[in-house]
């Protein structure tokens, strides 16, 4: 991809300078932290999940803008969610990122988390945007940490 | 009429891959620290050996065999002087830096450092030669102590020296740090350190592309690189070690090679540095090593010095001229490296879309956590120079960073 609009569309910059549900909810009940080890992301999501609902979600963190806005579009598509349409979306973004779902041609619940669609052109930016879901998918079903580095998606580099 | 071409452009013209288009643009290749590229008589000599000169080494009668010993150890010697060693049995090649450097913690570092030991080691150190000794200190129930740096990203010489006393047994330190860039006086340290009897390994991965290195002056102990940030080819390195420090060493790996006899009571090892190189080595890898040093050699690394001096220092004036942007690393002596930081951009998304404008820089940690503990930011993005950069490499460099600028305002 060499148009970087296609990638950091004004949606994604605007998520990126104010995020939405930025910092952490007293009381939750649900955590998990996520880790991108390549780039350095490092993000915090606290939930409140009633029985089978999110009530309430927020995340916070050091990350790149596509990490930061992927997580804030995420707490605003999530929030008021059942659990299981939680993990269907949690399915389907990471499907797009990688490339196994095109969301232009199948029916999908991503709605504007379409924005992220370019990424699958840039391998090294995949785990970005997925970081903020595999945390998201940790919290639910209560595994403490993830890294990237775990997924079969993984992208790594060293020096 | 074509003109003559400069001497920039000839030297250009030996690397093939820098006539690549990234994203529609012509290849701005800005991440030699990580790693360099390679000119085509090392390629060539890569064909030539495979070609016509290959077969196992130190091992048979047969001429293949014997040439190829003699094209690897004729690049042992070409280490040797480059190095300015004083013998070439002081020269192990191993895969790397990395491996160089747990080479010494195996060999020196397992056999001669014991418990409540202490081991110097720098904040300016790249991950390989932190975990090595964390590793040994864990192991040993050694102390690892660490030499402070400034803001500038200079170690603290005076704290360097306080951190001496009866307990301590070695001091592993970079020769140039490969996250900020900034040159330590590795031999006024070394002298330091040798007044307590105190052997230095010195992490030579960033120093050995950029200046001309004596090791009988400089007199450390140890001195690791890797080939392939040298214009040469990924698995070789080498590790330099006085001969006298290398015969009272254990062996690294057990294997061929590296035996005078085995019987199944015993064996014998071999004299150094064959005692290191257990297996069948990168032959091809050491050999066309042996090549990139002829080629640096013929630009001059004197000239390579001087010459990525001005491109460091153009560099750094055009970027500390724009505004939001922040250099991390300002001492006063440095090598080829600018790390810088974008306000409101995180280096990751400046290293995409400088990528899209065909120019290529790190952006990360740099496999050095604890420097951007440091200096308190999560990462950085790294621009690190070669002699065949050039003045409008980095004309591009800033124009890049001020189309992210544009990006995120
Ligand atoms: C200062 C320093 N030390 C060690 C290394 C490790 O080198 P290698 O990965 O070639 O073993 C590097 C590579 O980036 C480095 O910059």
């Amino acid at each position: 991809m060499s148009d970087m609009r296609q990638l950091y569309q004004e949606v994604i910059l605007d998520h990126n300078r104010k995020p939405r549900n930025y910092g952490a909810i007293l009381g939750a009940n649900r955590h998990a932290e996520g880790h991108n080890p390549l780039c350095g992301d490092h993000l915090k999501l606290s939930m409140n999940v009633q029985g089978d609902k999110i009530e309430t979600i927020a995340f916070e963190g050091d990350s790149c803008a596509i990490c930061k806005a992927s997580a804030s579009m995420m707490t605003g598509a999530v929030k008021g969610k059942s659990v299981s349409d939680a993990d269907m979306l949690v399915e389907e973004f990471r499907g797009m990122a990688t490339g196994t779902l095109d969301p232009e041609h199948q029916e999908t619940h991503l709605g504007k988390l379409k924005v992220f669609s370019g990424v699958k052109d840039l391998p090294s930016r995949v785990k970005c945007a997925i970081l903020p879901w595999h945390t998201l998918h940790a919290a639910l079903h209560s595994e403490f940490s993830v890294t990237t580095e775990d997924q079969a998606d993984s992208f790594s580099g060293g020096e | 009429m074509n003109s003559v071409p400069t001497h920039i452009e000839r030297i250009r013209a030996d690397f093939p891959i820098l006539k690549l288009q990234v994203s529609g643009k012509p290849l701005v290749y800005l991440d030699n620290a990580a790693s360099s590229q390679m000119p085509q008589p090392v390629i060539d000599r890569i064909v030539r050996y495979q070609s016509a000169e290959h077969a196992n080494i130190h091992r048979a009668v047969h001429y293949l065999s014997e040439l190829a010993t003699r094209e690897y150890e004729a690049a042992r010697i070409k280490v040797q002087h480059f190095l300015n060693a004083k013998e070439s049995r002081e020269i192990i090649f191993t895969r790397g830096t990395t491996e160089a450097i747990n080479l010494v913690m195996h060999g020196y570092g397992r056999a001669l450092i014991g418990h409540g030991d202490e081991i110097i080691i720098s904040a300016l150190e790249h991950h390989a030669n932190i975990v090595p000794w964390q590793m040994l200190a864990q192991e040993k129930g050694a102390v690892l102590r660490v030499i402070p740096m400034n803001d500038a990203g200079e170690l603290l010489i005076d704290e360097f020296e306080a951190l001496f006393n009866a307990k301590t047994k070695f001091l592993a330190l970079t020769h140039v740090s490969n996250a900020l860039g900034t040159v330590n006086p590795v031999k006024e340290m070394t002298a330091f350190a040798h007044k307590y009897g105190v052997p230095v390994l010195l992490d030579g991965a960033q120093a050995a592309p950029h200046q001309s290195l004596d090791m009988q002056d400089m007199d450390c102990d140890f001195y690791a690189f890797s080939g392939h940030k040298l214009c040469g080819p990924t698995g070789i390195g080498v590790l330099y070690g006085k001969a006298k420090m290398l015969e009272k060493m254990q062996p690294f790996m057990g294997g061929g090679d590296m035996i005078l006899s085995v019987t199944f009571e015993k064996t014998e090892y071999n004299v150094i540095p064959y005692k290191f190189e257990a297996g069948t080595p990168p032959i091809m890898a050491a050999i066309a090593l042996g090549a990139a040093i002829d080629y640096l050699n013929g630009i001059g690394i004197a000239h390579i010095e001087a010459y990525e001096k001005t491109l460091l220092d153009y560099a750094t004036e055009k970027v500390a001229a724009l505004n939001g942007v922040r250099i991390l690393g300002t001492a006063k002596k440095k090598a080829a490296v600018l790390s810088f930081e974008i306000k409101g951009v995180h280096p990751h998304d400046v290293g995409t879309i400088l990528n899209a404008e065909g120019i290529a820089i790190r952006t990360g940690h740099h496999c050095a956590q604890p420097v951007m503990k440091r200096l308190n930011v999560p990462a950085t993005a790294r621009a690190s120079f070669a002699f065949y950069n050039t003045k409008d490499e980095i004309d591009k460099l800033v124009d890049g960073i001020r189309k992210v600028q544009e990006m995120f305002s």
